[in-house]
């Protein structure tokens, strides 16, 4: 396959961009996007995620030309493209319902952007070969769109956006329509995709597990506004809100008084016990903590931190999974490989503990 | 909070394409022209006495004893009409989906919901006459009544009920169709009999539905222009005391101020039909069926109901056939045989049927993929586009379906004949072949646009959003996605904007001028001459070439058509 790096993958800037509807029952306005302020740099893979409603999908399709935002302005390559409807906008989009032109075959589905751009017939075949193979499509030139199946739908709507070889790529949850294991096999497959061409890319959706394991980077969203903004692991182990920990994953939150401040780590006094754990806030002792925890960050023994009853053990397969009540406090433990180790049963009494740097001061 | 950024932006981006404005600007041009301002100057004309705004017209037209008489009768007519229509049409449509019948019988079905789509309209009244009336063969020569009298209040009830019932029977169709059968087995499960089920479970479903579907009929009822013109007789509704007012007594602001009257009444049923029953039927039958539904099987209630259909069917089909077999009865109620051409021919001949038949074919042919076409983009418009004034482009072609051809006719007579505002600007046009097929377009809009509309809906809007992101601009969306994928839509758009146009009368008839000569109107006057084969000879070939556009659709769709590309694939 000849080099097919995409020339010239275009940063997009949100300045200070809002969006107002009006609520179909009330009459009243609301910002279904509020004051969104994010730099995107040229090659990398950005991820909106947040919960229905979050202003999310209206955020991708302003950038695309669909929606006008109400406030700020957008950029994309250094150009302001407010004014720009769709069709001048270098952008290209993967739908959520694929939107394959069901009365064309494969390829002209595919060839439909470049015809747009009168590129000569040869070099269409040529590109449209080559963006074939490289979705793992080729021989399926004939195929009417409705002889595929879900996945090689998807396939299709991502080689002809890829195609035309946009600034950038957009996707609307373009998973969402597929079976579980397929949609797992086509993330990776777009990753690959979006790294070997090195272009960049802006995907919408609601999938905290999707979010994590394709992008470099991901803007969490909640009532139109950013949650949080970082990559993966940041978000998921130093969440800055329990919205975020929790949208995040399996979470547990432990609170209490903090009690002791040092040099990177402080201790909550949990149950009478001073739990510490890693933080560089500025922390003053007395003052509300809460500590955030995921499950498998959590051991669970004969001895330990903190003192704990088991309410519900559960063998899961690759582990056992435990609700146990710490205080007052429910504490979900997903516990690895259990073959080896003790299982305790409901009713038990038993203790936790974890590690300091995995366990997070809100 | 303002919402200007956003709307700016959307303006200069609509400014940004040109064809997508100058479609815009055409549309509301076309949209004000010959339809609002039309009703507009009837409003105006009506209102204005000899010294500035007065009511006198009105004034004077309801102390016309005629004219009182006229609304009662129409709305008494109308009311009726509505309510039998509905009702034949609910039991076709139960028997259809609940009973299980023979494949005949649905044949038949199809046949009566398919006739009052291709026959002009006032086909029945012809045949009522010449089945019932005074030299019927039922009432003459099967009975032995000789001087039984059709014309009149009963006469154009029957053949109205007839003439519109299968409209009822289609609506009907559609909604007990999504019907979910497990509600009706949950309420049997429970111990309902058949008949407790259809009154506490299916009618009260049903019941916003049949409204609507009553109302739906109420409009075209009063609507009607050639039915109570034919077989009326001394019964005037509105719509021929109206046509009679401006050709009998010339009074045209009389008219116009009838006209308006008229309107307000088709409105507000419209207004009612539209904006109430008709998100109530939505909302109380939203759900698709799960699964199909056990057919009643019982012989004792399928065989009353399918043979009472089945009758029923026959003899709406056998009115139907009484039209073409009496154009070739040598003299109507006196002499049956031998079988002759002699009023076919006649229609050559002596009546100048040529010119007929090629005035009204080439002016439908002309007007119909004007009316496809302008219907598709309205309906693309509204459904996959955002602007600011696509509430008002759908508001009016949508109102013009409630406004009836009589008035639309008068409105155009008022508002053209000198002129736009009777400045003789664009007086031009009228009583030349424009004006007619403008007419034909206007008139054949609502419905197509509605069909467009329900089609578009149906076709994802991501797919236009698509080829718009991969850079194509409007014109090239709507011709590389939307037409191609609501083909079928657009073909069967084409036929029926040219079967209406053909088959129309009502607004034509204040229109046409002596240097056209449209079948409809030859008809309606041969019929009012009494000189019934020869209207049967006329109307039996408009049936056949509206037929015959029917069938070549039908072709084009199975051969060409989308569907059947898609079809093939699975």
């Amino acid at each position: 396959m000849a080099d097919m790096r995409v020339k010239e993958p275009k940063g997009v800037k949100l300045d200070h961009i809002s969006k107002i509807y009006k609520d179909p029952k009330t009459g009243k306005d609301f910002y279904a996007v509020h004051d969104v302020d994010l730099t995107i740099e040229p090659g990398t893979f950005v991820t909106l995620l947040g919960p229905s409603g979050c202003g999310k999908t209206t955020t991708l399709r302003m950038i695309a030309g669909f929606e006008s935002p109400d406030e700020g302005e957008i950029y994309l390559g250094g150009e302001p493209i407010n004014a720009l409807t769709p069709n001048k906008r270098d952008t290209a989009m993967v739908f959520q319902s694929y939107a394959l032109f069901p009365h064309y075959n494969v390829f002209d589905n595919v060839a439909y952007g470049l015809r747009l751009r009168k590129v000569p017939k040869d070099e269409i075949a040529r590109r449209v070969t080559d963006i074939l193979a490289l979705v793992e499509l080729s021989g399926m030139e004939q195929r009417m769109t409705n002889q595929l199946s879900g996945g090689q739908q998807q396939r299709v709507a991502l080689a002809r956006a890829l195609v035309v070889e946009p600034g950038v790529l957009l996707f609307d949850e373009p998973l969402s329509n597929l079976d579980a294991k397929l949609r797992v096999q086509m993330r990776t497959e777009i990753r690959r995709i979006q790294q070997a061409l090195g272009i960049t890319a802006i995907y919408v959706t609601h999938d905290q597990s999707e979010a994590m394991s394709i992008s470099d980077n991901i803007i969490l969203m909640k009532g139109g506004v950013i949650a949080q903004m970082g990559s993966p692991t940041e978000i998921y182990y130093r969440p800055n809100s329990e919205f975020v920990a929790d949208f995040i994953g399996e979470c547990n939150f432990l609170k209490g008084p903090i009690s002791r401040v040092g040099a990177g780590e402080a201790a909550v006094n949990i149950v009478g016990v001073d739990v510490p754990v890693a933080t560089d806030k500025a922390v003053q002792v007395g003052a509300p903590g809460e500590i955030v925890l995921r499950p498998e960050a959590i051991a669970i023994a004969d001895q330990g931190l903190l003192p704990c009853r088991v309410e519900l053990s559960c063998f899961m397969g690759s582990y056992q999974n435990y609700h146990v009540r710490v205080g007052d406090t429910l504490v979900k433990i997903t516990d690895n490989c259990p073959i080896n180790k003790k299982i305790f049963g409901v009713g038990d009494n038993a203790f936790i503990s974890f590690d300091k740097a995995c366990a997070h001061l809100l | 909070m303002a919402r200007g950024q956003s709307a700016a932006l959307d303006r200069k981006k609509l400014m940004a394409d040109p064809i997508m404005m100058t479609t815009i600007v055409l549309l509301i041009t076309f949209l004000t022209l010959f339809i609002l301002y039309p009703l507009a100057i009837l409003l105006v004309d009506s209102l204005t006495g000899t010294n500035g705004v007065s009511l006198e017209t009105f004034q004077r037209i309801f102390q016309m004893h005629t004219f009182r008489r006229a609304i009662t009768n129409t709305l008494k007519v109308g009311f009726v009409v509505g309510i039998l229509s509905t009702l034949i049409g609910l039991l076709f449509a139960y028997v259809e989906v609940y009973v299980k019948m023979r494949k005949a019988v649905g044949g038949l079905f199809k046949v009566v919901s398919m006739l009052p789509v291709v026959s002009p309209p006032f086909v029945l009244s012809l045949s009522m006459i010449m089945l019932f009336g005074t030299s019927g063969i039922i009432t003459r020569f099967l009975l032995g009544i000789p001087r039984n009298n059709v014309y009149g209040y009963w006469g154009i009830v029957i053949v109205q009920t007839l003439t519109f019932f299968p409209v009822c029977y289609m609506m009907m169709k559609g909604l007990l169709k999504n019907i979910d059968p497990s509600m009706e087995e949950a309420a049997r499960d429970m111990g309902a009999s058949r008949w407790k089920v259809f009154t506490t479970v299916t009618l009260p479903l049903l019941l916003p539905g049949l409204g609507n579907a009553f109302l739906v009929t109420f409009i075209e009822s009063i609507a009607d222009f050639a039915n109570p013109m034919i077989i009326g007789g001394s019964y005037d509704t509105l719509a021929t005391t109206i046509y009679l007012q401006i050709t009998g007594a010339m009074d045209k602001q009389g008219a116009a101020a009838m006209a308006v009257v008229l309107l307000c009444i088709t409105l507000g049923m419209f207004a009612v039909q539209k904006y109430y029953l008709e998100r109530k039927t939505a909302a109380t039958l939203t759900g698709k069926a799960s699964r199909a539904r056990m057919l009643i099987e019982d012989k004792s209630v399928t065989i009353p109901l399918t043979v009472l259909c089945s009758l029923a069917a026959i003899f709406v089909i056998m009115m139907y056939i009484c039209v073409p077999i009496g154009a070739l009865f040598p003299t109507w109620g006196y002499k049956f045989t031998p079988l002759t051409f002699k009023w076919f021919q006649q229609v050559f001949t002596k009546y100048k049927g040529l010119k007929a038949f090629k005035d009204s074919f080439v002016l439908s042919l002309i007007a119909s993929p004007i009316t496809a076409l302008l219907s598709m983009i309205i309906s693309y418009l509204v459904v996959k586009r955002k602007f600011r004034a696509k509430g008002f482009i759908e508001a009016v072609s949508i109102l013009a379906m409630a406004v009836p051809g009589t008035v639309l006719g008068v409105g155009y007579i008022r508002g053209f004949a000198n002129g736009l505002f009777h400045t003789g600007f664009l007086g031009g046009i009228y009583g030349t072949g424009l004006i007619l097929i403008i007419v034909f377009v206007v008139r054949s809009l609502p419905t197509g646009t509605r069909s467009g509309i329900s089609a578009l809906r149906q076709i994802d809007k991501s797919i236009e959003e698509s080829a718009y992101d991969m850079g194509a601009d409007s014109l090239k969306v709507f011709t590389s996605v939307t037409l191609p994928l609501i083909k079928d839509s657009f073909l069967s758009g084409l036929v029926t904007a040219f079967v209406r146009s053909i088959t129309a009368i009502s607004a034509i008839i204040l229109l046409v001028t002596p240097s056209y000569l449209l079948i409809t109107v030859q008809i309606n006057e041969f019929a009012e001459k009494g000189a019934y084969s020869i209207a049967c000879a006329f109307a039996s070939i408009l049936i056949l070439i509206t037929y015959g556009a029917v069938l070549l659709m039908n072709f084009i769709i199975k051969h060409f058509g989308t569907s059947k590309k898609v079809k093939e694939a699975e």
